[in-house]
Parts: structure tokens; C-alpha cells; sequence
């Protein structure tokens, strides 16, 4: 995981999300106390769980999570409270300015513990706040959590990174999250599998290959039956003494064992206190692994020992809004599950999960306008049976359903089943929080920032004049631009006044939408420097041409995210080398190389832009000649702009081996037959410029000589005229031939070509036209006769000379 | 008129049917191979392996099966029986997809496999009629020229006119003759038959019946019976398939190999039973060469880099696993022929070139894009990008 990748998210669990089950027992000091070991987001031990508790009637309830949230835990009971929402555990610490390492130093102190409908522990807190029973978190409190823990064996050192508050969405997955879902591990010992992954272990040992599949039929397809608490708090009982047996934990993240007993710890002295207050029956609620500890008999000194003086961060809780994709693997929340709006749909069906699955999937494929008939539906349903009893499988899960979906809805094909997974396993869905819900941090570091950049924000609209070479407001200017990534349109950029790149004019103008903006963009992450790197990603990921994720580019360096620049570099490169259009690839260019210039200027690290930059080079160096053959006259002369920019652009890029290239792309193109006229005199005179063309008068010759249809001879000289007469003035021989040529036109073709040349020449100045005319006039004249050769009096021309070196060498600062 | 008894159809005497009559299907399977046929039917070749499955074989059989669904899974994908022995691998590849085929067939749905040539689709349609019903030879190869008699059943006009229509003058279709002995009938390149022809099939697979108005009765279909039709993807929109059809069949797509070592493994081992029946001179198949051949139709196929790190274009081409096959052949026959008897980047340049630029245009830039961008970086692939380079 880099420094520089920003975003949030934090896994819940140390717990490792895996388990389930439950063990009961009897607490101290005659209280009841039963330990409810489930499985994060599985819908079958919430109903489970649900049940249990409905038959247990607990006057308490204990759920693992950060202990700060019990202030905040009754907005639960909310009606506007919509799952999927997620307790958010940030350190409101102070984000330093413009160098900002700071935006990955604040959001890697924050943590996220998801709740979706069908959580265990979602059910179990709203159970107790509609019976009006005490609820209370009983994890290892989040000002803990959020400070790295010791490496294990190595007191006293702080760990490099922290497994439980990578907080990033792209490399969370990695570590004990993908323990939650029991993806094989290639290389990892037997140990860290059992500890990160005890499910994942027990589904081995019943001979599935994925746990998650395992879990499914076990518990999750169980409908009614005896509970399955206690059987998986025995599997876990057993489990947790083989792994005590093996010697040190090796393989296992650092720091990782310590935590865990810190954890638990803080998991049996809350209960404690809640038999302590008197509390008769007491429900607690926690991943399966941690159900043996719980019930473990621990003296309360030794506890209090293992918890006494950790580290603490000041922390703030509150919820926020949570997404179903947010929750779903791939997108990197490990703890998560692959399947959100299956478990969604398996907690919410009554009666007949498959026939309802199959029966919304058709409908969905039928809004898209592909053809699915209620025969298909029955077919599909009999395939999946089958298959769930070809798999020795009591019902039918989610990769049965799927394959079914397959091919029998979907004729094999992988698109439909692709939409189906996005629209209805995964099944975006944004949950929402009450009004009263504390401040999300975002909001707070936007305040922060506009207190320290003394911007305050003001509903009346006023212009703001920015010189970016003052670091205050480079950083404004910064902010502003990363506001604008996150649609929060504070400023919006207007005419610059004076010259230079050194200048931007903002209008500034804050409405009351911005907060809920704000709030919807929390759940890109927790300071505006992260969520408006995440976002670029995701833009640059979802740009549809080469021309949106170049402007994500542009974008990301005016506002200053380094961060997310590897990845939408990433992005651009991969477009870059799927785009098929030459034309594309010249337009991306000469913006790209101008950036490469920018940054220089801003600061800004550019280094993977250049190496996208020598790939794009490349790219359309290769793609160069096949793409202008046969061209049209309206396509020749598009194409003639792009071969300028590009030159220009390259010519600004400065870089030997690509000017080579370029020029040796060039010199192949203008020896092939069938060129457009105009792109032929264009790229003589780009070689000519570049001097390494050493016969143009005989190509000028070949091009208007009689052999040639006027037209075409016209287009050709008006190519190579296009960038200014002067070489006309200054070359004789060139000259001549034009001259030559024009004289020698029939009638008949000289009025053909007359708009041609008119055109051509129009483009000059006055001067330069004059000039012409006046070497015309002369040409008969012997050689000799030359008034320009006057020699250069080196002694007038000093102070000139001086000066334009010394505009040279400080201009190019600023310009 | 009366109905004759359909039983006494095929096998009680032996017709002079101009058909090509397959082998009846009981006779067929343990009946002596002789050793000149130049390829044997799966169910002759591993006779020994389905004697083996049917024995050990415990579990329920689908009426009409020889072998459990289990059975027939553990046949195409290998395993080893309780006893020890071994079956061998026939489809190299996801099991999940081995799956959904049998159990397609179990809930007696007719099943179309599609792919892009050299998937095995054809390999994979003939072991699983061969573990089902003992007998792959019923089969309708779907050509632009297939009759409609080939769907369903013919005449044996000499008989015709001398007796007027009889059962005796009837030529049974294979998928006639499957239905009759409720067996898996096979039909190669669906999309490839005229529509009237695949229109056929509509009513013999929603109605299991084929009606003979001539003789005024029909056959039904035993249990069992149902059809493996098999569709190359690149053929779409030859003859596509009407979507009645279509819903008559679970589709399933078989991919390309997963792994470039699968992939490696299948080119070289195919390559040396090539070699061997062509009577090649014997040249050692340098196992690098082909890694690379294998290495740059993976890439250019799946459009990024082994490493993930660079996205390229595809080429217009299938570059499929057989191709690459034929690649490293023609290269094995240069370098045994005319270079030094051992297998170099420049004996497998031409060929590699030519499978990959098929359409000069575009895919010749795809292909210098490849070179410059790719192969040229390369640290120990510079003998490799000069001879491409010396190719192209």
C-alpha cells in the first residue's frame, strides 16, 4: 500500500469478519450471558440471530464494535436511517497545508464498520432498540484502533502500516479481509489461514473449495431448524486450540496477534462491566472466531493489564451513507462480501429465493430489451436445481443461480451476466443517514482548510484574483480545483485578467446544496484531498475517450493530487494503447506535453505523465502512415493541423530520440505514393525546416511539374507555403521553380488553381508578400545582385543581441 | 395402415439404406479397433475408462444414461476411482463449465456449445455423447448444403417405387435414430445449416416427436434422448439462429486456455503428436520458442501484457490455440528442413507474422505496435524482435 494512495475504508474487523456461531454460558455473578458467534454481512445468522435473540430476550445486548459509537447508536432507530450506512471512526487532526503528505496522514486515520440490512450486528442493535434494551459496543474502543499497534515480538517500535486501518478501497482487500471470505491464499502458512480465515478452514475440512459456499450451505440456506450457534462455537472452540498448539505466529500481519488480544480483551471487560451493572440477561454479538475468548475465563487484572496504557487518538464517530458496491469485494472492502444484493435478496425473500432471483433477473434483461420469456425462467430454474444436486448442494447459491443466468437467460453470453451482476448481486444501493447525524469529517476538513486559507464562504458571489507563485494562494487555487473534482462548485473559474500562467480568476459563490454534496462525497473519503483523488480515479476509470481521462489529467495536476496520478496515468496509458484513431492519440498529445511543461512549472511530480507521453509518441509515430492514405481534401487538411500540433508539441517536448522518430516517421511518409498533395509540401517543408531533406528543389520540381494534375501541384505548394513565404524570399531556386511553374500553367488550369494559391499566399503578411513579389521582380536578374548579403557590422548588432538573450533567459521562468 | 412397431426398425435386418448408416449402437463401442482406422470414436478409444465408471458407477442414472451425472463429470475432467485407477483428463478446463453441460443434459435440454474454433467444442460434444450414451456417431454435420432429410429422415426411393411408402423404405436421419433409442444425437456447426433446416429442430426438441405424415404415425423420443449441437462464435450472423431455437438450448461458451502454462502444455504436446504422425525428422521442440509463441498469442488475444502493465489492440484474428499449434509446426518442419535442426525465433517469424497480420491494414499496425512497444523491451527477446523485425 503507498502513502499516496488516499481514500477510505477500514475493514471491521480485526474480526476478521468471518464467523459465525454461538456459544452460551453463564457469566459471573448470576447473570445469563449467551455469545452469539456470527459472520459479518451474512443474511443467514442475521435471521438466525434475529431468532435467537426474539427467544433469548436479552436486557442487554453487547455488539463488536468501536465502544465510541454507543453515544451515537440510537439514531439507529431512525426512520431515515436506511442501511447501508457505516459507523465512521476519523481523528479530527489537524491537516497541514500545501505540501500534503497530510492527505494520506488524516485518512489513514479512519475507520469504517459497515452495516447492510442483512448485517448480524445491524439486526441485533436494532432488535434491542425496538425492545428498548441496553446496546452497547464492545470492541477494542476506536481511539485505540486508530494508532498502529507493536509489531509483534518488537515492543516498542511503531508498525510500518497497520492491517486493520488500511483505510484504502483499492488495497484493503488484502491481509484478513480476503480471510473473510476464504479466498485461497497461495503460500500462506496452514496457521495464518486458521487465524485469518477460520472459516475458510472448517469449509476446507468439509471439502469446499470457498467458504463462502461452505457457510452458505450450512447455515445461510437453513431456514427454521435448531440454532447453529452452538455447534459453530465448538468448530471454533476446536479451531482456536489447534492454532494455540502451533508454536509463534509467523506469516501473520504485524502486530496482528496483540491486536487480536486487545481486542478481546475489551471484548470480555465490557462484559463484565454489563454484569457489573447488573444486567440479567446478556446477549453478546461478535464474529465466530472471537466467541471461545469471549467465554474464556480470564482474571479481570489480567485484562486490564493487556489494556492499560495503549496509545489513543482523539477520535469522532458518526455514521455515514454506505453503498451495496462499497460493501462488495472488488471494490477492495475486504471485510465485505462478494454479493451484497444476493444476501440482500436471501434476507428480504420470504419463500423461493431462486424462483424470485431468476424471476427479477429476466425482468431486468428485459428492460434492457433482451428477450426472456417465462419458459426461459422455468428452464433456468430446472438447470440450477440440477446443478445444485450435480454439486451435491441442498439448494441451489448464488454460482448455481448465476451459471443458470448463464445459459439459459443470457445464451452464454457474458454481457447480460455482467449487467445482472452489477444490477442485482452486487445491486447498487446508497443508504442514507438522518439529519441530526453529527458532521461527516469531510465538511469539517473543508472548514478547517477554509479557515486556514482564510476563504470564507459567503452566498454573495465575488471574484478572487490568484497569483499561483504565492503558496497561499496556489493552495487556494488547489482547493479549488479539488472542489470542482468533487462537484462542489464553490469556484468557478472565470476570465483571466492579466497575462501569464501565473494567474486565475475565480468567482466565488457557496450555496447551502454544497453541504449535502459534501456529505454524498464523504463516501469518497475523509478529507477533501482524498475523496477528490479517489474521484478522480473513478472518473478517469469510467471516461469514455482519451480526450476525458487527458482532461482527468490536466485536472488532477492543476488541483495538485500526485496521489491520484499513477492511477489515472494507468488509465490514460491503457486508453491510449486501445484507441485505434491516430487522430485521437494527436489530439491527447500536445495537451499532455503542455501539462509535462505545467507541472514543471506548479512543481508537480510528472513522471509517470512522461512516460505515458513516450508511449502516446510512439504510438502515433507507428500509427502515422497507414492513417493517412487515401485521404480526402477535408481529411487531408484535418490531418495537417494534427501533423502540426503534434510537431509543435514535440518540438516544445524537446526530447531527442521522439524528434528522431518523428522525423524518420515523416521522411517515410512523404516518399509514399498516393500522399495528399497538401500533406506532401507540408511535410517537405517540415524536413526541409529540420534539414534533413537534402533534395527539395527536385521534389518541388517532380511536384509541379507538368506531370502532375494542377490541383494537386497547387494543394502541394500551398502545404509547403503554409507556415510563412520566407523560405520563398530566401531561396532562389524554390522560388524559381513556383515562379516557373505558375508561368507555365495552360489557361484553363490556371484558373483551377488560382483560389489555391490564393489561399496560400492570403496567409502571409504584407511584408512577406511584398518582399516576394519583389525577388519575383528581380529573379531575371543575375545572382549576384543579391541586396540582402550586406555584411553584419558585429558592433552594431552587440546591444541587440544582448538584449534577446537576456529576455531569453528569464523569461522562460513564468512564461 | 397399420403402424409398424418402431422397435423393428434398425436392428432386426439389415437394410440396403443408401444413408451412411452409423454403427448400431450396441455393437459398436467394445468391438475390435483395428489399428489402421486413423482416429478412433472417444467411445472406442476410452472404452476402458467407461467400463471402469459404469462399474464403480453407485450413484442414480437419468433413464437412458449409461453412466451417473457424476460419473459422466469425473469421464470428461479425470480422476481416480475408488480401486486406484485412473481417468485421464479430456477437457482441460473450467469444471464449473463441464457442469452446467451435464447437468443441461440431465434435465433433458438440449445443449449448444459455442466457441471460437479450436475451443473443443466438437472433442467435448463427442465424450460427453460417448460417457451418456455410449455412442458418439449420431451425427449431422450442418454444412450451407445440409437437407432437411438429414434432420429429419429420407427415402429409399427404389423401395418407394416398388412398395409405395413403408417403414422399410424409410431412412432414418441420426436424430431420428436417437430419438428411437433415446440417445444423445450430436449436430456440428448449427449456424452453418440453412434456417429452414435448423427450423426443424424447433418442434423435434419442444415436442420430442417427428411426425412422418407419409406413414401417418410419428416417433417419439425415448428418455435419454436429447441433442448436443455445437456453433463457432465467429460465424454469427451466417445463419443465426432464431431465437425459438435458441431458447431450445443452455448455452455454453468455452473459453480460450486459462493459463499460459495449459496453454503451453496443450501447443507442445499436440506439436510432438504432430510431428510424430507427419514423420517430421525429429527436431527437439525448444520448449522456449514455443513459450514465446504462446506468450505473444495470449497477449495479443487477451490485450495486455503477461504482466498487466501494458494494454495492447487485438488483431482482426481468432489466435487461437490450434493456430499457435500450427505455428510451431511449420517452424519444427523449417527448422528440419532447411536451418540447423533446431527450433529458432527465425523459423516461427514467418509463420507467427502471417497468423497475426491477417488483415494488412489494421493488424499490421496491431502488430508493429506489439513489436516496437513490447517485444523490443525485452531483454532476451532481441533475437526474437530482429527476426520479426527482418519479417515484417
Amino acid at each position: 500500500m503507498t502513502d499516496a494512495t488516499p481514500p477510505p475504508v477500514m475493514p471491521r474487523a480485526g474480526a476478521n469478519g468471518s464467523g459465525p456461531d454461538a456459544g452460551g454460558a453463564v457469566g459471573a455473578g448470576g447473570a445469563r450471558v449467551e455469545v452469539f458467534g456470527i459472520r459479518h454481512h451474512g443474511p443467514g445468522s442475521a435471521r438466525a440471530l434475529r431468532r435467537a435473540l426474539e427467544e433469548f430476550k436479552p436486557d442487554a445486548v453487547l455488539v463488536e464494535g468501536p465502544p465510541e459509537a454507543d453515544a451515537i447508536v440510537d439514531l439507529a432507530a431512525d426512520p431515515d436511517m436506511v442501511p447501508p450506512v457505516a459507523l465512521l471512526a476519523y481523528a479530527p487532526g489537524e491537516p497541514p497545508l500545501p505540501g500534503d503528505e497530510a492527505a494520506s496522514w488524516t485518512d489513514r486515520r479512519a475507520a469504517f464498520w459497515p452495516f447492510a440490512e442483512f448485517s448480524p450486528e445491524w439486526q441485533a442493535v436494532r432488535y434491542a432498540l425496538e425492545e428498548g434494551v441496553a446496546v452497547r459496543f464492545c470492541d477494542l474502543p476506536a481511539a485505540n484502533q486508530l494508532i498502529p499497534p507493536v509489531p509483534d515480538g518488537a515492543p516498542g517500535e511503531p508498525a510500518p502500516e497497520r492491517p486493520e486501518a488500511t483505510e484504502d478501497a483499492e488495497n484493503a482487500g488484502d491481509a484478513e479481509n480476503t480471510g473473510d471470505v476464504g479466498e485461497g491464499r497461495g503460500g500462506a502458512t496452514a496457521e495464518e489461514d486458521i487465524r485469518l480465515d477460520p472459516l475458510g478452514w472448517l469449509a476446507r475440512a468439509a471439502g469446499y473449495e470457498d467458504a463462502e459456499r461452505w457457510w452458505d450451505d450450512v447455515v445461510e440456506h437453513r431456514d427454521g431448524g435448531p440454532s447453529p450457534f452452538p455447534a459453530i462455537a465448538e468448530a471454533m472452540a476446536e479451531l482456536r486450540d489447534r492454532v494455540a498448539e502451533r508454536p509463534s505466529a509467523t506469516g501473520l500481519p504485524s502486530g496482528y496477534a496483540a491486536r487480536e488480544e486487545q481486542r478481546e480483551a475489551a471484548m470480555r471487560r465490557t462484559l463484565r462491566r454489563a454484569v457489573k451493572d447488573g444486567f440479567d440477561r446478556i446477549a453478546v454479538v461478535c464474529g465466530a472466531w472471537h466467541v471461545p475468548a469471549v467465554l474464556a475465563k480470564v482474571p479481570a487484572a489480567r485484562d486490564d493489564q493487556t489494556l492499560r496504557g495503549l496509545p489513543k487518538a482523539k477520535v469522532s464517530m458518526t455514521w455515514v451513507p454506505w453503498t451495496h458496491g462499497r460493501l462488495a469485494e472488488r471494490s477492495g472492502y475486504g471485510a465485505g462480501v462478494r454479493s451484497p444484493g444476493w444476501y440482500a435478496h436471501l434476507f428480504a425473500a420470504p419463500d423461493r429465493p431462486v424462483e424470485r432471483w431468476l424471476t427479477a433477473a429476466a425482468g431486468l434483461l428485459r428492460q434492457e430489451g433482451l428477450h426472456v420469456s417465462s419458459a426461459h425462467v422455468i428452464e433456468a430454474v430446472r438447470l440450477a436445481e440440477a446443478l445444485a444436486a450435480l454439486r451435491d448442494r441442498p439448494l441451489a447459491g448464488l454460482d448455481e443461480v448465476t451459471e443458470a443466468t448463464r445459459a439459459v437467460l443470457c445464451d452464454g453470453a457474458d454481457l447480460p451476466v455482467e449487467l445482472v451482476r452489477r444490477r442485482m448481486v452486487v445491486g447498487e444501493r446508497l443508504g442514507s443517514v438522518p439529519d441530526d447525524t453529527p458532521m461527516v469529517p469531510l465538511q469539517r476538513d473543508l472548514a478547517d482548510r477554509q479557515r486556514r486559507l482564510r476563504l470564507a464562504p459567503s452566498a454573495d458571489p465575488r471574484d478572487l484574483e490568484l497569483d499561483l507563485r504565492r503558496d497561499l494562494d496556489l493552495a487556494r487555487s488547489h482547493l479549488l480545483h479539488r472542489l470542482t473534482l468533487l462537484e462542489v462548485d464553490w469556484g468557478t473559474p472565470a476570465e483571466s485578467r492579466g497575462k501569464g500562467t501565473f494567474r486565475e480568476t475565480w468567482t466565488l459563490c457557496w450555496r447551502p446544496e454544497f453541504d449535502v454534496e459534501l456529505i454524498e462525497a464523504s463516501a469518497w473519503g475523509t478529507t477533501v484531498a482524498g475523496a477528490s483523488a479517489a474521484r478522480a480515479e473513478a472518473m478517469a476509470a469510467e471516461a469514455g475517450s482519451l480526450a476525458e481521462v487527458t482532461a482527468v489529467v490536466e485536472r488532477c495536476l492543476l488541483a495538485d493530487l500526485g496521489a491520484a496520478l499513477p492511477a489515472v496515468m494507468r488509465i490514460l496509458a491503457d486508453r491510449a494503447a486501445l484507441d485505434g484513431d491516430v487522430a485521437h492519440l494527436m489530439d491527447a498529445l500536445p495537451a499532455l506535453v503542455r501539462a509535462l511543461r505545467y507541472g514543471d512549472v506548479r512543481g508537480t511530480g510528472t513522471g509517470p505523465l512522461g512516460t505515458v507521453v513516450d508511449g502516446l509518441v510512439v504510438r502515433v509515430c507507428v500509427g502515422l502512415v497507414p492513417a493517412s492514405r487515401g485521404l480526402d481534401d477535408d481529411a487531408a487538411r484535418d490531418l495537417l493541423g494534427r501533423i502540426d500540433r503534434t510537431h509543435s508539441a514535440l518540438a516544445l517536448l524537446d526530447d531527442a530520440a521522439h524528434t528522431a522518430r518523428w522525423h524518420t516517421t515523416l521522411a517515410t511518409l512523404v516518399d509514399r505514393d498516393g500522399l495528399h498533395g497538401l500533406l506532401e509540401g507540408r511535410l517537405t517543408r517540415l524536413l526541409l525546416d529540420a534539414g534533413i531533406l537534402p533534395d527539395v528543389p527536385d521534389r518541388m520540381a517532380r511536384a509541379v511539374s507538368s506531370g502532375a494534375a494542377p490541383v494537386r501541384a497547387a494543394a502541394w505548394v500551398e502545404g509547403f507555403l503554409s507556415e510563412g513565404g520566407l523560405v520563398l524570399v530566401h531561396d532562389d531556386v524554390l522560388l524559381r521553380l513556383v515562379d516557373g511553374w505558375i508561368a507555365g500553367l495552360p489557361a484553363g488550369a490556371f484558373t483551377d488553381v488560382l483560389p489555391l494559391l490564393r489561399r496560400a499566399f492570403a496567409e502571409f503578411a504584407a511584408a512577406e508578400r511584398r518582399a516576394i513579389g519583389d525577388r519575383v521582380r528581380h529573379l531575371s536578374d543575375p545572382p549576384s545582385a543579391r541586396p540582402l548579403d550586406d555584411p553584419v557590422d558585429p558592433v552594431r548588432a552587440a546591444p541587440a543581441t544582448e538584449t534577446v538573450l537576456r529576455i531569453l533567459a528569464t523569461g522562460g521562468d513564468h512564461a | 395402415m397399420t403402424v409398424p412397431d418402431s422397435e423393428t426398425g434398425p436392428d432386426t435386418e439389415p437394410r440396403p439404406t443408401p444413408a451412411p448408416a452409423p454403427a448400431p449402437t450396441s455393437a459398436s463401442v467394445s468391438a475390435s479397433v483395428s489399428d489402421d482406422v486413423l482416429r478412433p470414436h472417444a467411445e472406442q478409444e476410452y472404452a476402458h475408462e467407461l467400463a471402469l465408471l459404469a462399474a464403480h458407477d453407485d450413484r442414480p442414472r437419468p433413464p437412458g444414461w449409461r453412466l451417473s451425472p457424476w460419473a459422466v463429470t469425473t469421464y470428461l475432467l479425470g480422476g481416480e476411482l475408488p480401486d486406484g485407477s485412473e481417468i485421464t483428463p479430456k477437457y482441460i478446463g473450467p469444471r464449473r463449465l463441464v457442469e452446467v453441460a451435464v447437468a443441461t443434459l440431465a434435465t433433458d435440454r438440449a445443449l449448444l456449445l459455442l466457441g471460437v474454433p479450436g475451443t473443443a467444442k466438437t472433442w467435448m460434444s463427442e465424450h460427453l455423447a460417448a460417457a451418456v450414451s455410449g455412442d458418439s456417431t449420431l451425427l449431422v454435420q450442418g454444412t450451407a448444403g445440409t437437407p432437411e432429410e438429414a434432420v429429419r429422415y429420407g427415402w429409399n426411393y427404389a423401395r418407394l417405387l416398388a412398395e409405395g411408402p413403408s417403414e422399410r423404405a424409410l431412412v432414418e436421419s441420426p436424430l431420428m435414430r436417437a430419438m428411437r433409442h433415446g440417445m444423445v444425437a450430436r449436430v456440428e456447426e448449427l449456424t452453418r445449416m440453412p434456417g429452414d433446416v435448423q427450423d426443424t429442430l424447433i418442434t423435434l426438441l419442444s415436442e420430442k416427436t417427428l411426425p412422418v405424415p407419409e406413414l401417418n404415425t410419428e416417433v417419439q423420443a425415448r428418455r435419454g434422448f436429447t441433442v448436443i449441437a455445437t456453433a463457432n462464435d465467429r460465424d454469427r450472423g451466417v445463419n443465426e439462429l432464431s431465437s425459438a431455437l435458441r431458447r431450445r438450448f443452455n448455452t455454453v461458451v468455452l473459453p480460450l486456455p486459462e493459463s499460459e502454462a495449459d496453454e503451453v502444455e496443450i501447443v507442445s504436446r499436440r506439436v510432438a503428436r504432430l510431428g510424430r504422425s507427419l514423420e517430421l525428422p525429429e527436431a527437439p521442440a525448444g520448449l522456449e520458442e514455443i513459450r514465446r509463441v504462446v506468450t505473444v498469442f495470449r497477449e495479443l488475444r487477451a490485450g495486455v501484457t503477461a504482466d498487466g502493465r501494458t494494454r495492447l489492440k487485438s488483431p482482426s484474428g481468432t489466435l487461437s490455440t490450434a493456430e499457435a499449434i500450427s505455428v510451431v509446426t511449420s517452424g519444427l518442419a523449417l527448422a528440419a528442413h532447411f536451418g540447423d535442426g533446431v527450433l529458432r525465433a527465425p523459423d516461427i517469424a514467418g509463420g507467427l507474422v502471417g497468423a497475426v497480420v491477417q488483415d494488412p491494414a489494421s493488424d499490421r499496425v496491431v502488430w508493429q505496435e506489439y513489436l516496437e512497444t513490447v517485444v523490443r523491451d525485452r531483454p532476451d527477446w532481441a533475437d526474437f524482435y530482429r527476426a520479426c523485425r527482418e519479417v515484417s
